[in-house]
């Protein structure tokens, strides 16, 4: 049953005055797992939430619940609550009306109602604010109050909008842990709409990447990370060195002026491609014993490591995290794995990208057996 | 030396106050403790607690109160689907602007649109309705004094309605609320403050109306209003006509009192 998807969106349009916010979006949700919606502002993250919670309707296309369309179900008779970017909590009432608010519209008993919100509250380390104002509780509280309101109503999804973007570094991480913690104790399903790569790789089971209303690409945090499917997800997800190359042929990429070996294939031969490498694959070595030779240009300690940019022979600029310090101006190597090299197509959609890698990748364990 | 400056720049508000605010409040509570022969007395405040000074008061303030609820009832509606236009600043001005317009002016043109050959009749007429007499009726009254105070309702009703932050209203759609009991939950109480400035705005002036009731109750409708501007100008018992105010002011502080912001006006449901 709970393979089942609990959300379906079938080619959803959405336009606002003519202009398309999502186009022709397809995917599915299941059951009790950790999804995030990730991408830059305007790409229309926040608008698939409002779908889901039924705050506006899809110009063309359905949107699915537990096998049944709910294009035109208002928000109130949707089993999904939403955690709001601005909490939107409601200032005239406390803090325990303000949870209660959801069962009192259902017209649960009293005794029940007082329960349930305490419980609640006890969920999210809030016991003993039950008379507190709205307007004497810090930010991280009232997410905590914005979330107890949502999950009071026992939703089958949860929606979370940025929810932490309001929040401070510290309090930020913090609220992560509680948040994917708080998911699998609860065991429903989470749908957190973020700009932030961090926070979505920390937290999810699932990431949507999307831009300009397009999902670009769908996977694990691991799986978004380490494969992406295009330039933008590439640069968008963590930090990364992307330069031009040619495929040679299958497992052999040339770039930078030479020619190096890789795990990439079912490519045509001589098909220009581009290369993704992070910069903590890049490692320092002397210039004879690198795989590439690159002139330091800057140099910036994080804390954590140096960021370091450097120059090839070519032109390409090559950005390294390093722990070892290099001097500005000095030649220095640069080595990697093959795995360290991630190929991209020009223009490949996620279906060609996965059709794709499940090719080569049957016939290089299919030519290891053999 | 910053202090000194602000005492400076307060001596034009400080002097108006003393000459147009406390001066005369306490000229007509001087007044009013005099009786027409121009000894002093209390009889003007034992004469208010007679039979005829007593009804005058219960009808200003029923008037001043159907007033109310009836600009309250027109207000909250149009405020609301005002917050809902696309021009709304537009469609405010519009309705503002009568407001910037000589009262007696207004007042004046009521009287022709209401009379026996004016527009109103002239289309009951035409629908074969008849002709009524409108003015001089109870229903005239409350009619143009609503129309002249529906601005000032309307105005604190459409600011409330403005600063209330519209993912209150998704908030309470997704906890499952109707857009009733989201009216009645969330929109209403947060705009309560509003609706008590309106409420303010309208109830204290209306009781104190005299010109409306003269034009266009034709004195069928006497209120307080109407009985200070008589012992002022016509029986000259200008010691009565102040005790009437003292009375007005008090009642009127006592209502501005009431209906005041609480400084926690936040209660359990």
């Amino acid at each position: 049953m709970n393979k089942k998807p609990i959300i379906r969106f079938e080619n959803v349009t959405k336009q606002y005055d003519g202009e398309t916010i999502l186009n022709d979006v397809s995917f599915e949700i299941e059951s009790g797992k950790f999804y995030t919606l990730l991408g830059p502002s305007g790409c229309g993250k926040t608008t698939i939430l409002r779908l889901i919670a039924g705050f506006t309707e899809p110009t063309e296309g359905h949107i699915h619940f537990r096998g049944k369309v709910i294009d035109r179900i208002p928000a109130n008779e949707r089993q999904v609550n939403t955690v709001f970017q601005d909490y939107a909590l409601f200032p005239h009432l406390n803090v325990y009306e303000n949870v209660a608010f959801g069962l009192r519209v259902k017209k649960w008993k009293k005794p029940d109602i007082d329960a349930k919100v305490k419980e609640a509250l006890r969920f999210v380390n809030l016991e003993g604010y039950e008379t507190r104002a709205i307007s004497e509780m810090s930010g991280g509280q009232r997410q905590r109050v914005a979330i107890a309101r949502a999950i009071v109503n026992e939703p089958e999804v949860l929606l979370l909008d940025e929810p932490l973007s309001a929040l401070d570094l510290k309090l930020r991480t913090e609220m992560q842990y509680e948040l994917r913690e708080l998911q699998r104790r609860l065991g429903i399903t989470f749908i957190f709409v973020t700009h932030d790569q961090e926070e979505a790789l920390a937290m999810s089971d699932e990431i949507f990447v999307l831009d300009h209303g397009i999902i670009q690409q769908t996977g694990s945090p691991t799986d978004i990370y380490d494969e992406p499917i295009n330039r933008f997800v590439a640069d968008f997800i963590g930090e990364s060195n992307i330069v031009p190359g040619r495929m040679i042929r299958d497992f052999l990429v040339e770039f930078a002026g030479r020619t190096f070996e890789c795990v990439d294939g079912g490519f045509s031969s001589d098909e220009p491609v581009e290369i993704v490498i992070r910069p903590e694959d890049l490692e320092i070595t002397t210039p004879d014993r690198g795989k590439m030779k690159v002139r330091v240009d800057s140099q910036l300690f994080r804390g954590v490591h140096y960021e370091i940019i450097g120059y090839d022979e070519s032109g390409n600029e090559w950005l390294v995290h390093s722990t070892k310090r290099v001097n500005v101006g000095a030649e220095i190597g640069l080595d990697f794995d093959p795995e360290a090299i991630h190929v991209m197509r020009f223009g490949e959609t996620e279906e060609e990208f996965d059709r794709r890698l499940e090719a080569y990748e049957s016939s290089e364990s299919g030519g290891a057996s053999t | 030396m910053t202090g000194r400056t602000r005492n400076f720049y307060l001596i034009p508000y400080a002097a108006w106050m003393l000459l147009f605010v406390a001066a005369p409040i306490a000229l007509i509570v001087y007044y009013s403790l005099f009786d027409i022969e121009g000894k002093f007395s209390f009889t003007n405040y034992q004469k208010f607690l007679s039979p005829i000074y007593l009804k005058m008061t219960l009808y200003s303030f029923w008037y001043a109160l159907l007033i109310t609820l009836f600009s309250l009832l027109v207000a909250y509606p149009t405020a609301y689907a005002l917050t809902r236009t696309k021009h709304k600043q537009l469609w405010l001005l519009l309705i503002v602007l009568p407001s910037w317009i000589n009262l007696l002016l207004k007042t004046y043109a009521f009287l022709g649109l209401f009379g026996t050959y004016g527009l109103t009749n002239a289309i009951l007429e035409t629908l074969g309705l008849g002709t009524h007499q409108i003015l001089f009726t109870d229903f005239s009254f409350i009619f143009v004094s609503v129309y002249i105070f529906i601005p000032f309702m309307i105005l604190p009703i459409f600011n409330a309605l403005e600063d209330m932050n519209s993912s209150l209203l998704d908030a309470s759609r997704d906890l499952g609320a109707s857009a009733w009991i989201t009216f009645r939950r969330v929109i209403f109480p947060l705009t309560l403050g509003g609706v008590k400035a309106g409420c303010q705005a309208v109830f204290i002036p209306a009781l104190s109306l005299f010109m409306i009731t003269r034009l266009i109750a034709g004195n069928r409708v006497i209120t307080l209003g109407t009985a200070i501007e008589q012992h002022f100008l016509v029986t000259q018992d200008w010691g009565m006509g102040s005790a009437i105010a003292v009375v007005l002011i008090i009642v009127m502080a006592l209502v501005m009192i009431a209906t005041g912001e609480r400084k926690r006006g936040v209660k359990d449901a």
